[in-house]
């Protein structure tokens, strides 16, 4: 019993930080059908500035969240309106898939530069002895990084549903034309949903980073992960990255702990293959033909 | 002037430029091929700064008997392919005497036969085996990096001294964790011990706690961890927040104390086979590799302001190694090549003192290891 | 095929003949054959992505399948390189139908992510299963053609750019030929083609099948050039590098597949002296390329060209 709950912990700490991203691709995948392939950089940000802040520069907690959210709000923004925008236009599949790729490549060199490729940690949110449960272990901060991810889905959820912004944004989503009918500023819309999704993923990377520690290049891992279980759990569908991250995360810990521990890694990747394969939709979505939104 | 004056002039300005060491005489070129980017670059990054500092050290005191030494390095980007060119490079265009590296054994395996056919020395600062294995086929192929297998005898032969039967073994799926495991499991036997438990993780995974926990479920008294980069540190981590109960132990790769700054208490009580940079001060004065491994700490230190770890000692002793045989053979590569296999014996290095010869083109063994248990945030050599 | 092309092929072939004679620092030599080899992965990559429409981000995969698969059968089963070579691109084409019969029922990013998803898993399968796993393996035979075994630079650089040229030739013939002018249309509207009556799913199988022949039979020649395999030369980073050629090169040219090869295997070369720099400037050169120049080198060379003569 105690081996299957360890296994389920540790499944939902990695899970948590692939429901981020996988979250961050849905919503810009929501309000543009691009795929962001740069969303986990955005992960390794949270945590590298988290670690800038906190302890290369000493600054409070509070303040150094509130700057690293800052600055990955900042570079969402540039890169949406650089990279993004121009090129939108085009309707260009290909194209979109490629600018990601190339930001990403772009902002690793940019984290290299500035962190080398050493690893990088700082201090749990709160020191103190683990919590066991009929025989497993669960890390205070392992507690804070699914409170977190958490809190961050609610907030979203109220977002999207609740405020006048969040809904405009679902409403684009739905209808580009019905929503510029209605007054709502498209291009606005896309802007605040990489921002959104930059914050999303720095949030992740802020909590997870005691644990497994962060470098300069965790990115790609995490976008791919980060992907398989958006398309898991249906691509666009908010609840559908939440269960897919911690399928996927859960589903790795049982192979390892169950099968095999080299095969952790294929396990995300063939899951998504066979979703892809025999219900594209994945476990949330509808069969809808996919089109690229004309803007 | 007068005539005779400008001639004067003209023999002692000759005569100037003659005597006046580095400037006249024709320099030494040694190639260097390491990873000073890519997955691997925590090995090459040290070693293209030692290589750096050890030879302007080397020009500073006038070079070798007189010539200069020239050392170009090149990244290969930890890519076999990039080694590969770098290589040709080397010997097609610099028309290097011997070449120093690469970094990692997959790259020196891929760079054995050019190194071969083109009949230049090669020393490796790459842990394989099967780098400088068969000896037959290896004439040109020289490694200083201790061989795993004699990483793997130091904790075995400890273990054993401590009684303990069973274990369980945690790699990363990497070459350096890959080749480790392999020692682990063949080795095990002679040694009376059985390996209980054979868990992997890959290089960017965040957690552990699952492979830890079948280790401790299937029974092993300690738990031995076979990585370099982030996955030791998060192992410990995990290690001690499940409070396993079980000793761990580390692979050659955890001496750097970065690593227990990263893990934090969690680092109390786990115990590597590492090389003795890591803990020269602990050594007596009277240790035949102290003064050196003094000075290149020190200096190192001094100069980048970061701690040189065992990996840039690989680089440090593939240098001097082929210093020493120029200054007593010049510039032959056929010669070099003799004077490294036949000449260094008891030759006091950083990574341990070298025995070279015909049947042993890596010249170390496990007693290059010290076994060092972390206390207090620092180093402490277990006797 | 056009006035053009058949001029092209021959500066090429000329160039190729000329260059090891005129060039004599046998490094750039060197570089010519990892160029060669790129350029085969290149132009099939261009045909797959710029004239039938289709996204792989695998494609390192199938480079992977041709070195390994050739270097296993030569090395640990003794067959002829040839023959290890011939069975090598039949496994990757096989590989290639079992990935193309369901990705053809997806669409743009699935296809995308379909593709990454297949090459990142042979990327494992070659960690977990490869001969030395992760360390890779050695002794590779040598390329060895009706009994001569080549072994110096020279004997590489033209067999493999000879491949090139003879792969250029097929290549063109069959954008000019029906199944090309299909594929064109396929891409510009599959609704309009499917009306003219062409099986759309076939069409699309065989430039997979296609495009995966030529990767692999690259990935054998740097097995036999190399001698030496590991895994960590086929992953995701190296389909993206591929992608980089077609783009640079121009995806709607497939002589952009050779410039784009080119720029790709000298860049590292330039970018020698900026160590820390270079993962930087790779992602600015791309980002700027896909912003300013995404039509590629070859196609707006032709397009200034033209507008220079009719000026």
């Amino acid at each position: 019993m105690s081996l299957l709950l360890q296994f389920l912990f540790s499944g939902l700490t990695t899970g948590s930080v692939y429901a981020l991203v996988g979250i961050g691709f849905n919503i810009v995948y929501n309000s543009t059908s691009i795929l962001n392939l740069a969303q986990g950089e955005f992960v390794v940000i949270g945590g590298l500035m988290m670690w800038f802040f906190l302890e290369g520069m000493n600054l409070p907690f509070a303040t150094s969240v509130a700057l690293t959210l800052t600055v990955a709000a900042t570079l969402a923004l540039l890169m949406e309106r650089l990279t993004i925008k121009p090129l939108l236009k085009k309707g260009d599949l290909l194209l979109m898939i490629m600018v990601t790729i190339a930001v990403s490549i772009l902002i690793r060199g940019l984290l290299m530069f500035k962190f080398a490729k050493d690893p990088y940690t700082y201090p749990p949110f709160t020191e103190g002895e683990p919590l066991v449960i009929y025989g497993a272990v669960i890390t205070q901060q392992t507690l804070w990084v699914i409170g977190i991810t958490a809190f961050s889905i609610v907030i979203l959820y109220l977002f999207f549903n609740k405020t006048m912004l969040g809904r405009a944004m679902k409403a684009c989503s739905l209808d580009i034309k019905a929503a510029r009918l209605m007054g709502i500023n498209v291009s606005n819309m896309v802007m605040l949903s990489f921002i959104i999704s930059g914050l999303v993923g720095a949030i992740g990377g802020i909590a997870i980073t005691p644990i497994s520690l962060m470098e300069y290049d965790k990115g790609a891992m995490l976008s791919v992960k980060g992907f398989c279980a958006a398309v898991i759990g249906g691509l666009g569908r908010g609840r559908g990255a939440v269960v897919g991250g911690f399928t996927l995360g859960i589903l790795e810990s049982f192979t390892a702990g169950y099968i095999h521990s080299g095969f952790k890694d294929a396990v995300a990747l063939l899951i998504m293959l066979f979703i892809l394969l025999f219900r594209p939709a994945g476990i949330f979505g509808k069969t809808e033909t996919l089109r690229l939104r004309k803007f | 002037m007068n005539y005779l004056g400008k001639l004067l002039l003209i023999i002692l300005a000759f005569l100037i430029l003659w005597t006046s060491p580095s400037y006249c005489k024709e320099p030494y070129k040694i190639g260097a091929i390491f990873s000073v980017t890519g997955a691997a670059s925590f090995l090459g990054e040290p070693e293209k700064n030692t290589v750096q500092m050890l030879a302007e050290q080397i020009n500073k005191a006038g070079g070798i008997n007189g010539h200069p030494l020239e050392v170009i390095i090149e990244d290969s980007k930890s890519d076999e392919t990039q080694a590969v060119l770098a290589a040709k490079k080397l010997i097609e265009k610099d028309k290097v005497l011997a070449i120093i590296g690469p970094s990692t054994t997959g790259e020196s395996m891929a760079v054995i036969p050019i190194a071969t056919s083109a009949q230049t020395p090669l020393i490796s600062a790459a842990a394989g085996a099967s780098i400088t294995q068969p000896v037959k086929e290896r004439y040109w192929i020289f490694k200083t990096a201790q061989y795993d297998t004699s990483a793997v005898e130091a904790i075995y032969t400890y273990m054993k001294k401590k009684g303990i039967k069973k274990v369980g073994i945690i790699t990363i799926t990497t070459s350096f964790g890959d080749a480790g495991r392999k020692a682990l499991l063949e080795l095990a036997p002679k040694f009376g011990i059985s390996v209980v438990a054979d868990e992997r993780y890959g290089p960017k995974d965040t957690d552990m706690t699952t492979q830890l926990v079948k280790i401790k479920s299937a029974g092993a008294q300690a738990v031995i961890n076979w990585s370099v980069g982030p996955g030791q540190v998060i192992v410990t981590k995990n290690w001690h927040a499940l409070k396993m109960g079980i000793p761990l132990f580390q692979s050659h790769g955890w001496g750097s104390k970065k690593n227990i700054e990263l893990a934090g208490k969690a680092a109390e009580g786990v115990i590597a086979p590492l090389g003795r940079l890591v803990v020269w001060d602990k050594l007596s004065d009277k240790h035949p590799q102290k003064a050196l491994l003094k000075k290149y700490v020190t200096d190192y230190e001094a100069r980048y302001k970061s701690e040189p770890g065992t990996f840039g000692g690989h680089a440090y002793d593939a240098l001097m190694i082929v210093v020493a045989a120029l200054k007593n053979v010049g510039p032959d590569k056929k010669k070099i090549r003799d004077y490294i296999e036949n000449k260094i014996k008891n030759w006091p290095g950083t990574g341990g003192i070298f025995n070279m010869s015909p049947i042993d083109h890596c010249g170390l063994d496990m007693t290059a290891f010290e076994m060092v248990i972390v206390k207090n945030g620092d180093w402490e050599i277990l006797k | 095929m056009g006035k053009g092309n058949i001029l092209s092929l021959l500066i090429l072939t000329l160039l190729i003949i000329i260059f090891p004679i005129v060039i004599k620092d046998t490094y750039l030599h060197t570089i010519g054959i990892f160029a060669g080899i790129n350029a085969l992965v290149a132009i099939g990559l261009t045909i797959l992505m710029g004239y039938a429409g289709q996204i792989s981000l695998g494609q390192a995969a199938f480079y992977g399948i041709g070195a390994y698969i050739s270097a296993i059968l030569s090395l640990h089963f003794g067959l002829p390189v040839i023959l290890s070579i011939f069975l090598a691109l039949l496994v990757a084409s096989t590989a290639a139908i079992i990935l193309a019969i369901p990705a053809l029922r997806l669409k743009g990013h699935y296809l995308a992510v379909a593709t990454l998803g297949f090459g990142e898993i042979i990327h494992i399968m070659l960690h977990e299963w490869g001969p030395g796993g992760p360390s890779g393996f050695g002794d590779i035979p040598k390329m060895n053609l009706f009994g001569y075994t080549f072994t110096s630079t020279n004997d590489y650089f033209y067999l493999v750019w000879m491949c090139v040229v003879v792969i250029m030739i097929f290549s063109l013939n069959l954008i000019n030929s029906m199944t090309g002018k299909a594929l064109q249309a396929m891409h510009g509207s599959e609704i309009a083609t499917q009306t003219a009556g062409i099986n759309l799913t076939k069409l699309k199988i065989k430039v997979f099948i296609l495009s995966s022949i030529y990767a692999s039979l690259a990935g054998a020649m740097y097995a036999h050039y190399v001698t030496f395999l590991s895994p960590s030369s086929f992953s995701l980073f190296h389909s993206v590098l591929f992608l980089m050629m077609v783009i640079i090169g121009g995806i709607s040219n497939i002589w952009g597949g050779i410039v784009g090869a080119l720029i790709i295997t000298i860049l590292p070369e330039v970018l020698r002296g900026f160590k820390e720099f270079d993962i930087l400037l790779y992602g600015l050169i791309l980002t700027l390329f896909l912003l300013f120049m995404r039509k590629g080198l070859v196609p707006m060379t032709i397009a200034t060209y033209k507008r220079w003569i009719h000026r």
